[in-house]
Protein backbone atom coordinates (compact mmCIF):
# COMPACT_ATOMS: atom_id res chain seq x y z
CA UNK A 1 0.00 0.00 0.00
CA UNK A 2 3.13 2.25 -0.92
CA UNK A 3 0.30 4.40 -3.45
CA UNK A 4 -1.13 7.49 -2.88
CA UNK A 5 -4.15 6.58 -5.07
CA UNK A 6 -6.87 5.75 -3.35
CA UNK A 7 -8.84 2.56 -3.87
CA UNK A 8 -11.68 4.12 -5.83
CA UNK A 9 -9.55 5.40 -8.26
CA UNK A 10 -7.74 2.44 -8.80
CA UNK A 11 -10.46 0.65 -10.22
CA UNK A 12 -11.88 3.20 -12.36
CA UNK A 13 -11.15 3.09 -15.62
CA UNK A 14 -10.35 -0.36 -17.33
CA UNK A 15 -6.69 -1.13 -16.70
CA UNK A 16 -3.64 -2.06 -19.18
CA UNK A 17 -5.91 -2.99 -21.57
CA UNK A 18 -8.24 -0.20 -22.06
CA UNK A 19 -11.11 -2.89 -22.35
CA UNK A 20 -12.90 -4.52 -20.87
CA UNK A 21 -15.08 -7.73 -21.43
CA UNK A 22 -16.78 -6.48 -24.35
CA UNK A 23 -14.83 -7.76 -27.20
CA UNK A 24 -15.26 -11.05 -25.91
CA UNK A 25 -19.58 -11.00 -25.75
CA UNK A 26 -19.17 -9.14 -29.32
CA UNK A 27 -17.47 -12.05 -30.64
CA UNK A 28 -19.34 -15.01 -28.93
CA UNK A 29 -22.98 -12.99 -29.68
CA UNK A 30 -22.14 -12.68 -33.48
CA UNK A 31 -20.90 -16.20 -33.25
CA UNK A 32 -24.09 -17.28 -32.75
CA UNK A 33 -26.05 -15.35 -34.55
CA UNK A 34 -23.79 -16.62 -37.69
CA UNK A 35 -25.15 -20.11 -36.86
CA UNK A 36 -28.22 -19.86 -38.14
CA UNK A 37 -27.47 -17.57 -40.64
CA UNK A 38 -24.63 -19.38 -41.74
CA UNK A 39 -26.82 -22.24 -42.23
CA UNK A 40 -29.47 -20.20 -44.24
CA UNK A 41 -26.75 -19.08 -46.10
CA UNK A 42 -25.49 -22.63 -47.20
CA UNK A 43 -29.08 -23.40 -48.02
CA UNK A 44 -29.53 -20.46 -50.54
CA UNK A 45 -25.99 -21.23 -52.07
CA UNK A 46 -26.65 -24.78 -52.75
CA UNK A 47 -30.28 -23.97 -54.02
CA UNK A 48 -28.60 -21.64 -56.64
CA UNK A 49 -26.09 -23.56 -57.74
CA UNK A 50 -26.07 -24.46 -61.25
CA UNK A 51 -28.95 -21.64 -62.17
CA UNK A 52 -28.85 -19.32 -64.11
CA UNK A 53 -28.16 -15.18 -63.19
CA UNK A 54 -32.28 -14.70 -63.68
CA UNK A 55 -32.52 -17.04 -60.76
CA UNK A 56 -30.08 -15.48 -58.33
CA UNK A 57 -30.99 -11.89 -59.55
CA UNK A 58 -34.81 -12.92 -58.50
CA UNK A 59 -33.78 -14.53 -55.00
CA UNK A 60 -31.56 -11.73 -53.41
CA UNK A 61 -34.34 -9.18 -54.29
CA UNK A 62 -37.05 -10.84 -52.48
CA UNK A 63 -37.22 -8.63 -49.04
CA UNK A 64 -36.89 -11.52 -47.12
CA UNK A 65 -33.43 -12.80 -48.75
CA UNK A 66 -32.13 -9.37 -49.31
CA UNK A 67 -32.29 -9.11 -45.56
CA UNK A 68 -31.37 -12.22 -44.41
CA UNK A 69 -28.39 -11.69 -47.10
CA UNK A 70 -27.77 -8.04 -45.37
CA UNK A 71 -27.88 -9.46 -42.18
CA UNK A 72 -25.26 -12.44 -42.60
CA UNK A 73 -22.77 -10.52 -44.96
CA UNK A 74 -22.69 -7.71 -42.41
CA UNK A 75 -22.56 -9.98 -38.85
CA UNK A 76 -19.95 -12.01 -40.82
CA UNK A 77 -17.57 -9.10 -41.37
CA UNK A 78 -18.28 -7.55 -37.86
CA UNK A 79 -17.28 -10.96 -36.67
CA UNK A 80 -14.12 -11.01 -38.92
CA UNK A 81 -13.08 -7.45 -37.75
CA UNK A 82 -13.05 -9.08 -34.29
CA UNK A 83 -11.39 -12.20 -34.85
CA UNK A 84 -8.53 -10.23 -36.98
CA UNK A 85 -8.11 -8.08 -34.08
CA UNK A 86 -7.37 -10.88 -32.00
CA UNK A 87 -4.76 -12.12 -34.48
CA UNK A 88 -3.00 -8.46 -34.79
CA UNK A 89 -3.13 -8.24 -30.50
CA UNK A 90 -1.06 -11.86 -31.02
CA UNK A 91 1.40 -11.11 -33.41
CA UNK A 92 1.89 -7.56 -34.58
CA UNK A 93 4.45 -5.98 -31.57
CA UNK A 94 4.84 -1.81 -31.99
CA UNK A 95 2.14 0.37 -31.08
CA UNK A 96 2.39 2.15 -34.56
CA UNK A 97 2.22 -1.27 -36.82
CA UNK A 98 -0.55 -2.61 -34.35
CA UNK A 99 -2.59 0.34 -34.87
CA UNK A 100 -1.98 0.80 -38.53
CA UNK A 101 -3.66 -3.10 -38.70
CA UNK A 102 -6.39 -2.30 -36.63
CA UNK A 103 -6.78 0.60 -38.64
CA UNK A 104 -6.96 -0.72 -42.06
CA UNK A 105 -8.76 -3.90 -40.70
CA UNK A 106 -11.54 -1.72 -39.84
CA UNK A 107 -12.04 0.46 -42.93
CA UNK A 108 -11.35 -2.56 -45.31
CA UNK A 109 -14.54 -4.04 -43.40
CA UNK A 110 -16.88 -0.99 -43.15
CA UNK A 111 -15.93 -0.36 -46.88
CA UNK A 112 -17.15 -3.97 -47.92
CA UNK A 113 -20.64 -4.04 -45.48
CA UNK A 114 -21.35 -0.62 -47.79
CA UNK A 115 -20.42 -2.54 -50.46
CA UNK A 116 -22.50 -5.64 -49.89
CA UNK A 117 -25.83 -3.11 -48.69
CA UNK A 118 -25.25 -1.30 -52.02
CA UNK A 119 -25.29 -3.96 -53.90
CA UNK A 120 -27.92 -5.38 -51.87
CA UNK A 121 -30.00 -2.28 -52.19
CA UNK A 122 -29.23 -2.56 -56.40
CA UNK A 123 -30.17 -6.09 -56.86
CA UNK A 124 -33.89 -4.88 -55.22
CA UNK A 125 -34.31 -1.61 -57.50
CA UNK A 126 -33.19 -3.93 -60.65
CA UNK A 127 -35.98 -6.11 -60.79
CA UNK B 1 25.07 -4.28 -12.30
CA UNK B 2 24.00 -0.95 -11.51
CA UNK B 3 25.62 0.44 -14.40
CA UNK B 4 24.51 -1.89 -16.87
CA UNK B 5 20.98 -1.68 -17.60
CA UNK B 6 18.94 -4.76 -18.30
CA UNK B 7 18.58 -5.27 -22.07
CA UNK B 8 15.71 -6.00 -23.26
CA UNK B 9 15.11 -9.61 -25.64
CA UNK B 10 19.10 -10.71 -24.22
CA UNK B 11 19.73 -13.56 -22.10
CA UNK B 12 15.97 -13.40 -20.64
CA UNK B 13 13.77 -16.49 -19.99
CA UNK B 14 11.48 -17.31 -23.18
CA UNK B 15 7.99 -18.94 -22.51
CA UNK B 16 8.06 -22.27 -24.75
CA UNK B 17 7.19 -22.05 -28.04
CA UNK B 18 5.48 -23.99 -30.22
CA UNK B 19 8.47 -26.00 -31.32
CA UNK B 20 8.43 -27.46 -27.62
CA UNK B 21 5.03 -29.36 -27.33
CA UNK B 22 3.97 -32.16 -28.93
CA UNK B 23 1.61 -31.93 -31.44
CA UNK B 24 -2.23 -32.57 -30.16
CA UNK B 25 -5.62 -32.81 -31.82
CA UNK B 26 -6.98 -29.30 -29.54
CA UNK B 27 -3.62 -27.72 -30.06
CA UNK B 28 -3.96 -28.57 -34.06
CA UNK B 29 -7.82 -27.44 -33.73
CA UNK B 30 -6.73 -24.23 -32.09
CA UNK B 31 -4.66 -23.49 -35.41
CA UNK B 32 -6.95 -24.69 -37.11
CA UNK B 33 -9.63 -22.80 -36.14
CA UNK B 34 -7.81 -18.98 -36.63
CA UNK B 35 -6.19 -20.40 -40.01
CA UNK B 36 -9.78 -20.99 -41.63
CA UNK B 37 -11.09 -17.87 -39.62
CA UNK B 38 -7.98 -15.54 -41.61
CA UNK B 39 -9.18 -17.92 -45.26
CA UNK B 40 -13.04 -16.97 -44.61
CA UNK B 41 -11.91 -13.26 -44.27
CA UNK B 42 -11.01 -14.14 -47.80
CA UNK B 43 -14.29 -15.80 -48.35
CA UNK B 44 -15.90 -12.62 -47.06
CA UNK B 45 -14.60 -10.29 -49.92
CA UNK B 46 -15.55 -12.82 -52.11
CA UNK B 47 -18.72 -12.85 -51.25
CA UNK B 48 -19.30 -8.63 -51.64
CA UNK B 49 -17.34 -9.12 -55.13
CA UNK B 50 -20.09 -12.22 -55.77
CA UNK B 51 -22.96 -10.10 -54.88
CA UNK B 52 -21.55 -6.35 -56.44
CA UNK B 53 -21.07 -8.79 -60.12
CA UNK B 54 -24.82 -9.40 -59.43
CA UNK B 55 -25.58 -6.33 -59.08
CA UNK B 56 -23.84 -5.26 -62.06
CA UNK B 57 -26.25 -7.68 -64.36
CA UNK B 58 -25.85 -10.35 -66.70
CA UNK B 59 -22.19 -9.85 -68.17
CA UNK B 60 -21.04 -8.98 -64.75
CA UNK B 61 -22.54 -11.86 -63.30
CA UNK B 62 -21.20 -14.15 -65.96
CA UNK B 63 -17.50 -12.62 -65.97
CA UNK B 64 -17.32 -13.54 -61.98
CA UNK B 65 -18.82 -16.99 -62.62
CA UNK B 66 -16.17 -17.48 -65.39
CA UNK B 67 -13.46 -17.38 -63.25
CA UNK B 68 -15.23 -19.18 -60.18
CA UNK B 69 -15.89 -21.96 -62.23
CA UNK B 70 -12.04 -22.49 -63.37
CA UNK B 71 -10.11 -25.61 -61.75
CA UNK B 72 -8.59 -23.30 -59.42
CA UNK B 73 -11.62 -21.62 -58.56
CA UNK B 74 -13.61 -24.99 -57.70
CA UNK B 75 -10.60 -25.98 -55.28
CA UNK B 76 -10.82 -22.68 -53.66
CA UNK B 77 -14.45 -22.95 -53.15
CA UNK B 78 -13.73 -26.54 -51.90
CA UNK B 79 -11.45 -24.45 -49.42
CA UNK B 80 -13.92 -22.27 -48.65
CA UNK B 81 -16.82 -24.55 -47.66
CA UNK B 82 -14.71 -26.78 -45.38
CA UNK B 83 -13.62 -23.73 -43.99
CA UNK B 84 -16.96 -22.85 -43.07
CA UNK B 85 -17.50 -26.35 -42.30
CA UNK B 86 -14.80 -26.23 -39.52
CA UNK B 87 -14.88 -22.61 -38.56
CA UNK B 88 -18.55 -23.14 -37.64
CA UNK B 89 -18.73 -26.67 -35.83
CA UNK B 90 -15.16 -25.48 -34.31
CA UNK B 91 -17.22 -22.51 -33.05
CA UNK B 92 -19.89 -24.32 -31.83
CA UNK B 93 -17.33 -26.36 -29.54
CA UNK B 94 -15.85 -23.44 -28.39
CA UNK B 95 -19.69 -21.96 -27.53
CA UNK B 96 -20.43 -24.96 -25.26
CA UNK B 97 -16.76 -24.54 -23.64
CA UNK B 98 -17.60 -21.25 -22.78
CA UNK B 99 -20.61 -22.38 -20.83
CA UNK B 100 -18.44 -24.84 -19.29
CA UNK B 101 -19.06 -28.37 -20.89
CA UNK B 102 -16.28 -30.14 -22.42
CA UNK B 103 -13.51 -29.47 -20.83
CA UNK B 104 -12.39 -32.84 -19.72
CA UNK B 105 -9.30 -33.93 -21.38
CA UNK B 106 -10.49 -36.77 -23.15
CA UNK B 107 -13.58 -35.17 -24.08
CA UNK B 108 -11.81 -32.21 -25.74
CA UNK B 109 -9.86 -34.21 -28.00
CA UNK B 110 -12.46 -36.49 -28.82
CA UNK B 111 -14.87 -33.40 -30.00
CA UNK B 112 -11.46 -32.27 -31.57
CA UNK B 113 -11.43 -34.94 -34.12
CA UNK B 114 -15.07 -35.01 -34.41
CA UNK B 115 -14.92 -31.89 -35.92
CA UNK B 116 -12.42 -32.33 -38.27
CA UNK B 117 -14.38 -35.49 -39.39
CA UNK B 118 -17.35 -34.04 -39.70
CA UNK B 119 -16.40 -31.06 -41.38
CA UNK B 120 -14.99 -33.04 -44.26
CA UNK B 121 -18.12 -35.14 -44.59
CA UNK B 122 -20.00 -31.41 -44.56
CA UNK B 123 -17.59 -30.25 -47.53
CA UNK B 124 -17.53 -33.66 -49.65
CA UNK B 125 -21.40 -33.86 -49.03
CA UNK B 126 -21.53 -30.27 -50.07
CA UNK B 127 -19.74 -31.04 -53.51
CA UNK B 128 -21.25 -34.39 -53.62
CA UNK B 129 -24.78 -32.65 -53.68
CA UNK B 130 -24.46 -30.05 -56.13
CA UNK B 131 -22.93 -33.42 -58.51
CA UNK B 132 -25.43 -35.45 -58.05
CA UNK B 133 -27.63 -32.63 -59.20
CA UNK B 134 -29.59 -31.85 -56.65
CA UNK B 135 -28.86 -28.66 -55.76
CA UNK B 136 -30.50 -25.30 -58.02
CA UNK B 137 -33.39 -26.31 -56.45
CA UNK B 138 -34.26 -22.61 -56.15
CA UNK B 139 -34.77 -21.82 -59.73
Amino acid sequence: MNSLQTPLHRVQGLGASHSGTGHFWRQRITALALVPLGLWFTFAMLGLAGTNEVAVLSFLAHPWNALLMAAFASILLYHMSLGLQVVVDDYVHGAGARIFCLLLIRFVVIATISTCLFALIRIAAST
Amino acid sequence: MADKPQQPGHERPLSPHLSIYRWQVTMLASITHRATGIALSVGALVLAWWLVSISNGPEGYESFMSIATTPVGLVILFGFVWSLSFHMLNGIRHLAWDMGYGFNKVTATQTGSLVYVLSLVLAVGVFAFVWTGHAGYLQ
